[in-house]
């Protein structure tokens, strides 16, 4: 038994239903409780979805228990596949039903439907959403394709030239209530398109099962996220030979090998290379003088692989942070996040429990996290900017607007989403001229209005904790007031330095003196 | 009785399982815990229901059943046991600790009951334990409040003293003026279950008068009668009909004269009938069609019919007690179509077939519904709100005249681009 608060991802099915309402022409008959259609409303609330998702839900209930569930779910998928006529039924059920053990998605294979069904066996009490969806997606695939991988050679990624027609890829991996999943789409095919390669198929996004059927017309398989994707390149290449993409374009560095993997993949000559740097502004932006204040900023990374890695990665290389702390909750991905942690000389944290990810952040003290929604709140608790750059998300994470985290465009994005919190409205290096200016008493800061409150209590939390740890460290009055001069969004990391400073030089109380002289040590 | 049609339907449902009640419970109960013995889907639901996430601490939480507790029911138990010592430690301030039964648990018949025995047993005197299902395999939405309070009856004390029993979950400022109007009409003596701390529990006995200000408390009633309280039938207090018919019945049971009550509440309901006029104006001769969800709907469809002038193409409710919804179902028009269960496809096809200005309905359907054109009104927002009683009778209103009124703002002209 595993005690949750809030929980990263959902169970199985609804990774399933991810992959079911991001294609056409595919239903989905779900084996369920009446209390399980509440999946719906992610979305269409988080989404701002406007059409259902199509899935049958069965609401079988108590009373039916003693009964035929069986026959329940036969009116059921009979019921759907006449409403919605589906090219492709997919069939299976939540952890409930998986108890009564129904088997629906035999039921359904006898009962002489002319259209493919997919059975889907998606353990509910030892996998999650993530698993739930590439696993979803890699049996449509299989069933789809599975006959006509027998009949074709083994595909060549440079066959194009021979076929005299532009390089085509498909594009594989994005989902409804992916991060950013509907814009870095658009972003990675303009990039794409402008070297002169075409997008064969996208999937699941926007994908019919005829689309699926041609996914080896492409060259090459682009995996745009490896939670969803991978296990699905994976398969096309033992059986068909076809290779895959494995760099994730996220940041310029990323973006850049991303083009070049491609291109090497495909055997194009790539023509444009000295132009790739000047595509985002990201680069300008980081350099130029304003951005000085970000030199070495610590930043705390906690969201799925594929996010986490890549924003690690751009935070040290393109922002010039120090990341102190990475981890994600897709224990699929340790490995990689594991190996991203090393190179930083830091280590990983793999976890489930959005209350451990509070504690290492607590002790990290950045001065940024880039996390979940989860995150959001322990960061508020914290008086901590953030920035969410995975899923969990909020409704506000879906933007209106074109906002990938891909490509040029996505760097870009990613570097208004990281700097506009740390910024708060105002320029930092004017804060620090101007700190002794009464605006800047607590309260007075922009939308993080509610860290005056909070650093109250960090404060306060972080005595106690001082108590508890046995290392009674006093602050005289004279420490106090001038702790309280010193900027709010720094103010924690002053404090621990100087009861840090003052516990090995034996300083039993913390005056004003105390605190400059910590200043002082470590700077 | 009037003559409504009543109809049953079965089929998929598109509603919450009964675990969602938790969602405000925990907040009427600062000192609760509720802990869903269940699976990672009960967790998911209760964290997308509760607005995706709103506390960062939140009072409830859920043991999530893995493989090897589903093996043997004996490691469940201790396993049950390790987490409920954890989770004590952790938040040593919880008074009452609610294991609350899931689908999942159900199924593999997880005696709940007997773990709340021996935890009793253990934390005496520190934590009190309490048993009761929110399965979506027996309970839809509002019914999970219905089991957590029946599971908190036997914890009540017996007194002979009289009192006034307001049974349901209230927003505390609607508590706080139904006691005071109350005391005005000459009721002193009124309690409300659930109290706001789990550990003040009303007494009850053979003279409390209970009134229920929530229609879907059904076995809450049964139990409480069987402690010998006596159940006062009425309309439910939402509208300034509902409320000043549900003060009425109150007010007789302690044979206080009609005319006392008149006195007390004609001022309040003409301020109520002058503040819901301009939402009257926007509301009056409108199609609604009210998808079940919540088991307010029959309540809602009289206010919004009887007070607002609204015509009722159809009243969904998931659940029907016809002893508690008698007084309701006779202030109804009749003819008005009553359908309990769902079978969501079906209904769906009626609403478009019936084209209606407005439907109620759960939030999976809201913005596919907006997306044919249909304005729509949130269930959930209702059990959110504090909409009962005669003052709160306009801000009632308010929350079916705004999805209208900004479909007057926002018309095809105002968003034409051309
Ligand atoms: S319907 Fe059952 S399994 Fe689903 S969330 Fe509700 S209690 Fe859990
Ligand atoms: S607005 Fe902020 S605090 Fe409120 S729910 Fe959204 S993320 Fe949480």
């Amino acid at each position: 038994m595993e005690l949750t608060l809030w929980t990263y991802e959902g169970p199985p099915h609804v990774g399933a239903m991810r992959v079911a309402s991001s294609m056409k022409d595919i239903h989905y008959v779900l084996h369920a409780p009446q209390g399980d259609t509440y999946a719906d409303l992610l979305f269409t609330m988080i989404e701002r979805r406007g059409q259902r998702p199509p899935v049958t839900y069965t609401t079988f209930q108590a009373r039916d228990l003693g009964g035929d569930t069986a026959e329940l779910v036969k009116r059921n998928i009979t019921e759907a596949v006449e409403r919605f006529k589906p090219k492709t039924l997919l069939v299976g059920e939540s952890c409930t039903a998986e108890l009564i053990q129904d088997q629906p998605g035999a039921l359904a294979k006898g009962m002489g439907f002319d259209i493919p069904i997919v059975n889907l066996e998606l353990p509910a009490y030892s996998k999650k959403e993530n698993w739930g969806a590439s696993e979803t997606f890699y049996q449509i695939i299989r069933t789809l394709l599975k006959d006509k991988v027998n009949q074709i050679d083994k595909i060549n990624p440079q066959r194009w030239k021979s076929l005299g027609r532009r390089p085509k890829v498909n594009i594989l991996g994005p989902t409804l209530l992916g991060f950013r999943c509907r814009d870095d789409v658009i972003e990675i095919q303009r990039i794409l398109s402008e070297q002169g390669i075409d997008t064969n198929v996208v999937a699941p996004l926007g994908s019919s099962p005829k689309d699926i059927e041609r996914l080896t017309d492409a060259d090459i398989n682009v995996c745009l996220y490896q939670e969803i994707a991978e296990i699905s390149c994976e398969w096309l290449k033992r059986n068909c030979g076809m290779e895959y993409t494995t760099t994730i374009p996220i940041g310029i560095k990323n973006t850049i090998n991303f083009i070049h993997e491609v291109h090497e993949k495909l055997d194009l000559p790539l023509t444009n290379k000295g132009e790739l740097e000047h595509k985002s502004k990201l680069p300008w932006y980081s350099k130029s003088v304003d951005s000085n204040y970000l030199t070495g900023k610590r930043v705390f990374i906690f969201g799925d692989g594929t996010h986490a890695i890549a924003a690690a990665k751009i935070a040290k290389d393109e922002l010039g942070f120090e990341v102190v702390g990475l981890g994600t909750y897709s224990r699929e991905m340790a490995r990689q996040v594991r190996s991203a942690a090393k190179d930083l000389n830091i280590e990983a944290l793999i976890t489930n429990s959005y209350l451990e990810v509070e504690d290492a952040m607590k002790k990290a003290a950045p001065e940024l996290v880039l996390g979940t929604q989860m995150e959001r709140h322990s960061a508020k608790r914290l008086g901590i900017p953030c920035s969410v750059i995975s899923t969990p998300m909020h409704v506000q994470d879906v933007p209106a607007r074109y906002s990938p985290q891909m490509g040029w465009e996505g760097a870009n994005v990613i570097f208004d989403d990281w700097v506009h919190p740390l910024m708060m409205g105002l320029e930092e290096h004017l804060i620090d001229m101007f700190k002794h200016d009464f605006e800047f008493v607590d309260g007075h800061q922009s939308h993080l209005g509610h860290t005056a409150t909070k650093v109250k209590d960090h404060i306060n939390s972080k005595g106690k904790e001082g108590n508890k740890n046995k290392e009674v460290i006093m602050w005289t009055e004279s420490g106090r007031a001038e702790l309280t001069k010193v900027p709010f969004f720094v103010r924690g990391k002053v404090k621990t330095n100087t009861e840090k400073y003052a516990i090995s030089k034996g300083i039993p109380e913390i005056s004003d003196e105390t605190l400059y002289d910590a200043k002082a040590f470590y700077s | 009785m009037s003559k409504v049609e009543l109809n049953k339907e079965t089929g998929p449902r598109e509603v919450f399982c009964g675990l969602t009640s938790i969602v405000w419970l925990h907040r009427r109960m600062p000192d609760a815990f509720f802990l869903v013995v269940g699976s990672r889907t009960c967790a998911h639901l209760i964290q997308s229901a509760a607005g995706v996430m709103i506390f960062a601490e939140p009072r409830f939480g859920t043991a999530i059943l893995e493989e090897k507790d589903l093996a043997g029911l004996a490691d469940a138990h201790e396993e049950l046991d390790r987490v409920v010592n954890d989770l004590i430690s952790r938040r040593p301030e919880i008074k009452t600790l609610f294991l609350v039964g899931s689908c999942p648990s159900e199924v593999i018949k997880l005696d709940l009951a007997t773990v709340a025995d021996k935890l009793n047993k253990r934390f005496l005197g520190q934590v009190r334990f309490v048993n009761y299902s929110g399965s979506g395999i027996e309970t839809t939405f509002t019914q999970g409040e219905d089991g957590a309070l029946k599971a908190l009856v036997p914890l009540m004390e017996s007194t002979d003293d009289e009192k006034l029993l307001l049974v349901g979950t209230l927003a505390n400022n609607v508590e706080d003026r139904f006691k005071k109007i109350f005391n005005q009409i000459g009721i002193n003596n009124v309690e409300s279950f659930p109290p706001r701390q789990s550990t003040e529990l009303p007494k009850i006995g053979k003279n409390t008068k209970v009134l229920l200000t929530q229609p879907y408390l059904s076995d809450t009633i049964r139990d409480l009668k069987h402690r010998g309280c006596k159940i006062i039938y009425a309309p439910f207090p939402l509208g300034v009909e509902g409320s000043t018919k549900w003060f009425l019945a109150g007010a007789d049971a302690f044979k206080i004269n009609e005319l006392k009550v008149h006195e007390v509440i004609a001022p309040l309901a003409n301020r109520a009938r002058q503040a819901l006029e301009k939402h009257t104006e926007i509301l009056r001769g409108k199609k609604l069609f009210l998808l079940p969800e919540s088991q307010l709907e029959i309540s809602l469809a009289r206010f919004l019919h009887n007070e607002c002038g609204m015509e009722l193409i159809e009243v969904g409710t998931p659940y029907l007690n016809k002893d508690l919804m008698d007084e309701e179902l006779n202030l109804l028009p009749d003819n008005t179509k009553i359908v309990e269960g769902q079978h969501v496809e079906k209904q769906l096809d009626r609403v478009r077939a019936s084209s209606p200005d407005l439907v109620v309905c759960g939030m999976g359907l809201a913005n596919p519904l907006e997306a044919e054109g249909i304005s729509t009104k949130w269930s959930i927002e209702m059990v959110f709100s504090p909409i009962h009683g005669i003052d709160q009778a306009a801000d009632l209103a308010g929350l079916f005249s705004r999805p209208l009124k900004r479909n007057q703002i926002l018309t095809s002209k105002t968003l034409a681009t051309h």
